[in-house]
C-alpha cells in the first residue's frame, strides 16, 4: 500500500494565497487607463482566459506611469498589480531584462508550470507591448 | 448505495488513492480530465515489458507471436465492449487523433457549400478540426444550440446539404448526456454520416454502437482506466473499406512497390507504424475490469454520487451550478463557480485541501465563455471509485475558499 512514499516537496507547501498576493487581487493599484501613451497592449492566457491589458507612459526612455486593466484570477491580477508598481520610474532598458526569477521574487512565491503562465501574464503582456513599439518606431 | 459496487475492495485496486497531497488524504475529483488506473491494468502493461516486449505482426519469434496475440485481443475486447466487430476498432494516440483522422478523411470528397454539423457544447477535438478544413475548403459549419443545458432545435440545423453531423455524447463541461441516437436518425435521413465524440460516455454508461447506430464513435483510454497515448476510432465496416488510410507508413500496407502500394486489411490500414502496444493491452485489461464492475450499476452509483452533488453544492451560498437539475440526464460531471472568485484560485486553494478539480475553459471556450457567459468554470467529476465522503469533502473546501478570499 502506497502511504506518502513520494515525498510532497515538489507540491510547495508554502501558501500561495500570500497576504501581499490577496492584498493586491483585492486592492490593485494602478488600475485603470492612460488615455495617451506610448506602450498599450493586451495579451490572453489561454488556458483560463485571463486578459490583462497594459499602458505605460515613458519620459526620456523612462517609465513615468504604469497601469493596468483585466480581469483572471488573484495571481494574474496580483502581478500585474505589483508589476505596475516596480517598474515605475526604472529605465526601459532595464525593465526589458525582467525575466521568470524577478516575477517570483516580486510575487514571493514558487509557481508551478500551470500556475506560472497566470504569474508571468502581466510582464508577457508589457514585453509584447514594449516589442510592438519599437518596431512602430 | 455503495454496496452496489463493493466500493472497498475496489478502491483498494487505485493505491493512488492512499497518497497524501499538502498532508491530505487524496480527493480526486477530476476523472473527466483523465481517471486513476487501476492496479490491474498498471500489471498488465508491465506483463507486456517484462514478458514479451517485442513487435508485432513483424517478429516471428516467440515473444513477436505473444504480443501480436495480445494486441489484436485487445481490439477484440474493445470491439466486445462497444459491440463492435474486432476488424472495425482502430487503436489510435487518443480521442483527438481519431477525430482528426476523420475530419481529414471524410471531407477528402466534399464540395463548396456542403455542411458540417456540430454542436456548441463541442470539446475542442471535436470542434477545431471540423473548423479549419471547413475553412480550407469552403464547406459551412453550423450549429446546434445549447439551451438551459440541452441540445435544441436538432432537425432545424441539419439538411438535405449536411454531409457529416459530429457531436458528443456526454458534455465534458455540463454532463449532459445528448440523445445521439435521435440525432444520428435525423442525420441519417438527410443523408449525412453520424460521428459520436464518446470520450466522456464510453467510460461512465454502456455505449453499443449497433443501437445508436452510428457510423463513427471516438473515445481515449486514460479517461477509462487505461494507460494514456491509445485512443480509439470505431467505424462501420463498409464506410472504413470506402475510406483512404490517414498514415502511411509500415505495418498498413499489403505490398509496396517503388511507384504503388496496396493497403492492409481492417484495422491495420489505420495503424501505420509500431503502435501504442503496451498502451493497447492495457486498454484491453481497463475495458475487462470495466465490464467485470457493470456499466449499468457504475451508471447508477455514479447517479447517485452526482445528485448529491448538486444538491449539496447548491446549498452553499454564492454557489452557481451549471447544467441540467436532473442528475438523470446527466454525468457525473459538476461544473460551478463561486462569485467573484477565479476558478483557477478555487482549484489551487482546494488543491491545499488534497481536493483535485478542474478549473478552466476545460478545453470547450465557445460553450464556457459564449454560452455560459463565464470566464472558466470549476469542475468537480466523479468516477465509480469516488465516495460521498469526497464530496463532502469538497464542500468544506468550497467553504474554506470563501474564507480565504472573502474572508468569512
Amino acid at each position: 500500500m502506497v502511504t506518502e512514499s513520494m515525498d510532497t516537496n515538489y507540491l510547495g507547501d508554502e501558501e500561495i494565497y500570500k497576504e501581499n498576493i490577496l492584498d493586491h487581487f483585492k486592492n490593485p493599484r494602478n488600475f485603470g487607463e492612460i488615455k495617451i501613451c506610448e506602450i498599450c497592449h493586451s495579451e490572453l492566457n489561454p488556458t483560463c482566459g485571463d486578459m490583462v491589458k497594459i499602458f505605460v507612459k515613458l519620459k526620456n526612455g523612462n517609465i513615468k506611469e504604469a497601469k493596468f486593466k483585466g480581469n483572471g484570477c488573484a495571481i494574474s491580477m496580483a502581478s500585474a498589480s505589483m508589476l505596475t508598481e516596480k517598474i515605475k520610474g526604472r529605465n526601459l532598458k532595464e525593465v526589458k531584462k525582467m525575466s521568470e526569477r524577478e516575477i517570483h521574487e516580486m510575487l514571493g512565491i514558487h509557481l508551478g508550470p500551470v500556475r506560472l503562465k497566470c504569474g508571468m501574464l502581466s510582464l508577457k503582456t508589457l514585453l509584447k507591448g514594449i516589442e510592438i513599439m519599437e518596431e512602430r518606431k | 448505495m455503495q454496496k452496489l459496487i463493493h466500493l472497498d475492495k475496489l478502491r483498494m485496486d487505485f493505491p493512488i488513492l492512499e497518497k497524501k497531497i499538502h498532508g491530505k488524504l487524496l480527493n480526486y475529483l477530476d476523472s473527466s480530465a483523465t481517471s486513476l488506473t487501476p492496479k490491474p491494468v498498471l500489471d498488465k502493461v508491465n506483463e507486456y515489458y517484462n514478458e514479451y516486449n517485442a513487435n508485432i505482426h513483424r517478429a516471428l519469434h516467440s515473444m513477436g507471436e505473444k504480443a501480436t496475440e495480445e494486441y489484436e485481443e485487445a481490439h477484440r475486447k474493445v470491439a466486445q465492449f462497444i459491440n463492435a466487430k474486432m476488424h472495425e476498432v482502430i487503436f489510435t494516440k487518443n480521442a483527438t487523433e481519431s477525430l482528426n483522422l476523420l475530419a481529414y478523411s471524410l471531407t477528402k470528397k466534399l464540395k463548396k457549400g456542403d455542411e458540417i454539423v456540430v454542436s456548441e457544447m463541442e470539446h475542442h477535438s471535436n470542434l477545431v478540426p471540423w473548423q479549419q478544413l471547413a475553412k480550407e475548403k469552403k464547406l459551412k459549419l453550423k450549429f446546434i444550440k445549447v439551451k438551459d443545458g440541452r441540445l435544441v432545435d436538432v432537425d432545424k440545423v441539419i439538411t438535405k446539404n449536411t454531409k457529416i453531423v459530429s457531436v458528443t455524447h456526454i458534455s465534458n463541461v455540463l454532463g449532459t448526456i445528448n440523445d445521439v441516437k435521435e440525432i444520428g436518425r435525423i442525420a441519417h435521413n438527410n443523408g449525412a454520416l453520424m460521428v459520436v465524440d464518446g470520450a466522456q460516455s464510453v467510460p461512465h454508461i454502456k455505449v453499443d454502437v449497433k443501437e445508436l447506430n452510428c457510423d463513427f464513435l471516438v473515445f481515449s483510454g486514460h479517461k477509462m482506466l487505461g494507460p494514456t497515448g491509445i485512443g480509439v476510432l470505431y467505424g462501420k465496416e463498409e464506410l472504413l473499406n470506402k475510406m483512404s488510410p490517414f498514415l502511411y507508413g509500415g505495418d498498413m500496407i499489403l505490398e509496396v512497390k517503388f511507384k504503388d502500394s496496396k493497403w492492409n486489411d481492417l484495422p491495420w490500414k489505420f495503424e501505420a507504424g509500431t503502435g501504442p502496444i503496451a498502451q493497447g493491452i492495457g486498454l484491453g485489461k481497463a475495458v475487462e475490469y470495466l465490464e467485470s464492475i457493470g456499466m449499468d450499476k457504475m451508471k447508477e452509483y455514479e447517479e447517485f454520487l452526482t445528485e448529491y452533488a448538486l444538491e449539496k453544492l447548491k446549498e452553499i451560498e454564492d454557489v452557481e451550478v451549471y447544467g441540467v437539475d436532473n442528475a438523470k440526464e446527466r454525468s457525473g460531471v459538476v461544473s460551478f463557480n463561486i462569485k467573484g472568485i477565479h476558478a483557477h484560485d478555487v482549484s489551487a486553494v482546494l488543491d491545499r485541501e488534497g481536493i483535485a478539480v478542474r478549473g478552466g475553459h476545460l478545453c470547450a471556450m465557445p460553450l464556457v465563455t459564449q454560452v455560459l457567459g463565464q470566464q472558466s468554470v470549476v469542475r468537480a467529476s466523479f468516477y465509480f471509485y469516488n465516495t460521498r465522503q469526497d464530496i463532502d469533502n469538497l464542500v468544506r473546501g468550497i467553504k474554506k475558499v470563501k474564507e480565504v478570499f472573502h474572508g468569512h
